[in-house]
């Protein structure tokens, strides 16, 4: 069982990715790290049956920041949008030399 | 510990003969606790003055009631440490026995020691530097008393002594120093000196430039001086004295090329520091200094600093017989050249300054005939009378500013064309510059008779000695020498009739402030023209000592100069001797010692008599309407032969254009341009990264997606 579940956390991370990258709404790009948080995590629990307990614990901890990284990064999206009324990050460029 | 200057250093700090001298480090350090003092008094004058400044007050040290402590005290420490060095200089001249042939060393400790070299500071004291010692602090001593009346109105007056106490202490080292380097440290500090001194009325642009002129021309020959020293390491491996000139015969071959280098180099040096062609042109201008400093520096001792250290190297020059005929050959061509410009001169001190030239060039005529005692001679009697006709001057120059200060008029105060008839406001001045004009014209029975014939002859018996190589050239210096002489009498009789005989040219307002200089500068002159009457028969030739000059016998003291330096000059003469055989002992035109000395003051006489007559028949303006000569020899004389417009033209300009050229090309292309480009590399390198950062976040994230693989890629694949 541990090849089909390493290779659907590799499609689940790779698609993570490529939505961070072409996507332009941060809500959607949020949403797609979640996707590679919990990818990691699927690779975590499915190797846990070989190497031991501890990546089984390892997924609380990623759950733990990723809840807290949620708040975060919600709070800062709902900022920025009162400031600019999108939340497209083509719009946010001013953060350069 | 076997290097043979540190063997021999450690067994000269036992006093040879028995002899020991008293306290000689005290001797130098006395002027040097001088300097200390009085610096701290012109420091405290600088801040009391400044401090007034500040507070708006008018300041100065000389109006008031009471002069304070600053402008009273220097007047006790400058002279009084100069008398207990000329104290002690007594006592050991006195002590020290004439027939000592080894030079005491006192070494205080190691100053440089450093692989092969070590060089200790250690003073040498044998006949001649003792000697030297004498005249530096007798002569000093006098001269600081004079300052006391001729700087009392300086408000630089504890800086004025200041400077002339650090000067003797580095005359004192240059001429006590055991080594090359010691006697280098002296050098350049008499040297350092003499700028400060040229240049101590600074505010003054044309002063501060001749105190800059006079350092910059003797940087060349210290050049010199310093490529000799290098040499002579090369050869010796020391450079204390004794070992060097003990070791010369059998490590230097005669004649040969290394020790003509080092001789000329060494030459070089010394027509720096005294003034010969072609580096002469310093000291006409060093008159921009205080009169008394140039008595001091500028006459009496430093510039004759290269005398000494020719005849200090007396066993080197005699080894390089080229050198020798380049060092009478320069002597005897400045002479004759600094004589014909004094003729035309109006400036007294210049005539003076251009006379102290000639008389060095005399030097430095007898030091390259081999007539070492006679160099010495010369020098120590040209101290007596040149001090004694510059502080004459320095008289005359203090009374004739107080005529115009006086007056409110403003005239050349140095001017010989506004002066005339002073004889009748300075009798005594008058008097005494007239016993050193005839001394230095060579007048029977003054000094410079007796040490100016000693040159001539030398001269002329070296010329006719059996295997001279060049006894053509030697025979024309002795007759350019015997010119120079007549020329001598000439423009001094010229001088003392435009300045103290004749119809006043000084304004009727200015004329009634004139008066004889106070008792504090007459009895320096005085004392000096003693010596300038007597200083001569400390070297009567025995010759001459049964004819008219020795009285017939009467003279005491015959050839006592030539014994008492016969351990340090012996050396040279007798590889002389062994080299090109004994002197003549007629003159190339026949005759004998007595004979052309009987005709050369006769000649002197009536040169003087002459120029008495022809200056005194003429008809002299005052500076302000007199345009000078209008043109052919006496505009050239008048205008110095031309040497600083050919010097500008050769060596100036040349050099201005290209520092022009260096700054302009140079450094502001090159060197500007190199330290610009790796600014603006820096910029152009940050320019294009800086692109791309966008402000993009995907773009980021991108970028690091894609660098993680690369690296997993790289991970995989290697």
């Amino acid at each position: 069982m541990l090849a089909p579940a390493i290779y659907l956390s590799a499609a689940l991370f790779a698609i993570g990715t490529l939505g961070v990258i072409v996507r332009r709404n941060a809500i959607i790009i949020f949403l797609c790290i979640e996707l590679q948080l919990n990818a990691v995590n699927l690779a975590f629990v499915a190797l846990s049956r070989h190497v031991g307990i501890e990546g089984q614990i390892y997924v609380f901890f990623v759950m733990t920041v990723a809840a807290a990284e949620a708040a975060v990064g919600l709070a800062i999206i709902i900022s920025i949008f009162r400031h600019y009324e999108t939340v497209n990050v083509d719009k946010f460029n001013v953060l350069k030399w | 510990m076997t290097s043979p200057a540190l063997a021999y250093a450690a067994d000269a700090a036992v006093a040879a003969d028995g002899w020991v001298p008293v306290l000689p480090g005290a001797m130098v350090l006395l002027p040097l606790l001088g300097f200390v003092l009085n610096g701290l008094l012109a420091l405290r004058s600088a801040r009391d003055s400044s401090a007034a400044l500040r507070a708006g007050r008018d300041w100065s040290p000389l109006v008031g009631d009471r002069r304070p402590a600053t402008h009273t005290l220097p007047t006790w420490i400058g002279p009084g440490v100069m008398a207990l060095a000329f104290g002690l200089a007594l006592l050991n001249f006195l002590g020290m026995p004439a027939e000592m042939h080894d030079p005491v060393v006192r070494s205080y400790w190691g100053w440089v020691v450093t692989g092969e070299l070590r060089i200790d500071a250690a003073l040498q004291l044998d006949q001649l530097s003792m000697l030297m010692t004498l005249v530096v602090t007798g002569v000093g001593f006098l001269i600081h008393v004079f300052s006391v009346g001729y700087m009392r109105d300086d408000p630089g007056y504890p800086r004025y002594f200041a400077y002339l106490n650090l000067f003797v202490f580095f005359m004192l080292v240059l001429v006590l120093g055991s080594s090359f380097a010691t006697m280098f440290v002296g050098w350049e500090g008499v040297g350092l000196c003499s700028y400060l001194l040229i240049g101590y009325w600074f505010s003054d642009r044309e002063k501060s430039d001749a105190g800059k002129k006079a350092f910059i021309v003797n940087r060349i020959g210290d050049v010199g001086f310093l490529l000799a020293m290098f040499l002579i390491f090369g050869a010796f491996g020391t450079l204390d004295f004794a070992p060097i000139f003990a070791g010369t015969e059998g490590q230097l071959a005669a004649g040969g090329a290394l020790v003509t280098a080092i001789t000329l180099l060494l030459l070089l040096g010394a027509a720096g520091k005294s003034a010969q062609l072609p580096l002469h042109i310093w000291l006409p201008d060093a008159m921009a200094g205080p009169t008394p400093v140039s008595a001091l520096i500028h006459a009496a001792t430093m510039v004759t600093a290269g005398v000494y250290m020719v005849v200090r190297s007396s066993v080197l020059y005699s080894l390089a017989p080229t050198s020798q005929a380049v060092v009478a050959g320069v002597g005897v061509l400045t002479a004759l050249v600094a004589a014909t410009i004094a003729l035309q001169q109006y400036d007294i001190k210049k005539v003076l300054a251009y006379s102290t030239i000639s008389q060095l060039g005399f030097m430095f005529l007898a030091a390259g005939v081999g007539a070492y005692t006679a160099a010495i001679f010369h020098l120590v009697t040209h101290a007596f009378f040149k001090a004694l006709l510059f502080l004459g001057a320095g008289a005359v120059i203090h009374s004739m500013h107080h005529a115009a200060h006086r007056s409110h008029t403003d005239f050349d105060e140095q001017d010989m064309r506004n002066m005339g008839g002073l004889r009748r406001h300075m009798p005594i001045t008058c008097a005494v510059m007239w016993v050193a004009t005839l001394a230095i014209a060579g007048i029977w029975p003054l000094a410079g008779f007796f040490s100016k014939d000693e040159i001539i002859w030398y001269a002329a018996a070296w010329a006719g000695a059996e295997s001279n190589p060049f006894a053509g050239p030697y025979a024309a210096f002795w007759a350019l020498a015997l010119l120079t002489a007549l020329l001598t009498a000439f423009y001094m009789a010229r001088l003392m009739v435009m300045t103290f005989h004749g119809e006043s040219r000084t304004g009727e307002d200015a004329r009634r402030h004139l008066h004889e200089a106070p008792g504090v500068m007459t009895v320096p002159l005085v004392a000096l023209a003693a010596l300038s009457v007597f200083g001569g028969w400390i070297n009567v030739p025995e010759v001459l000592r049964s004819s008219f000059a020795g009285l017939f016998g009467a003279l005491p003291m015959t050839e006592w100069l030539h014994h008492w330096l016969h351990p340090v000059t012996h050396a040279a003469t007798s590889i002389q001797i062994a080299g090109f055989g004994e002197a003549a002992k007629h003159a190339p035109l026949g005759g004998g010692e007595a004979t052309w000395a009987l005709l050369s003051t006769l000649a002197a006489a009536a040169v003087v008599a002459v120029a008495v007559r022809v200056v005194g028949s003429r008809k002299f303006q005052p500076a302000s309407l007199d345009s000078g000569p209008e043109g052919g020899l006496r505009l050239a004389l008048y205008n110095k032969w031309y040497f600083d417009e050919l010097y500008d033209a050769v060596v100036v300009r040349p050099v201005v254009a290209l520092s022009r050229w260096c700054w302009r090309a140079v450094d502001n292309r090159v060197i500007d341009g190199l330290v610009n480009m790796t600014g603006s590399v820096a910029r152009l390198a940050g320019w294009t990264t800086s692109l791309f950062q966008t402000g993009q976040v995907n773009m980021y994230a991108f970028v690091l997606t894609l660098g993680i693989l690369c690296f997993l890629g790289a991970a995989v694949l290697l």
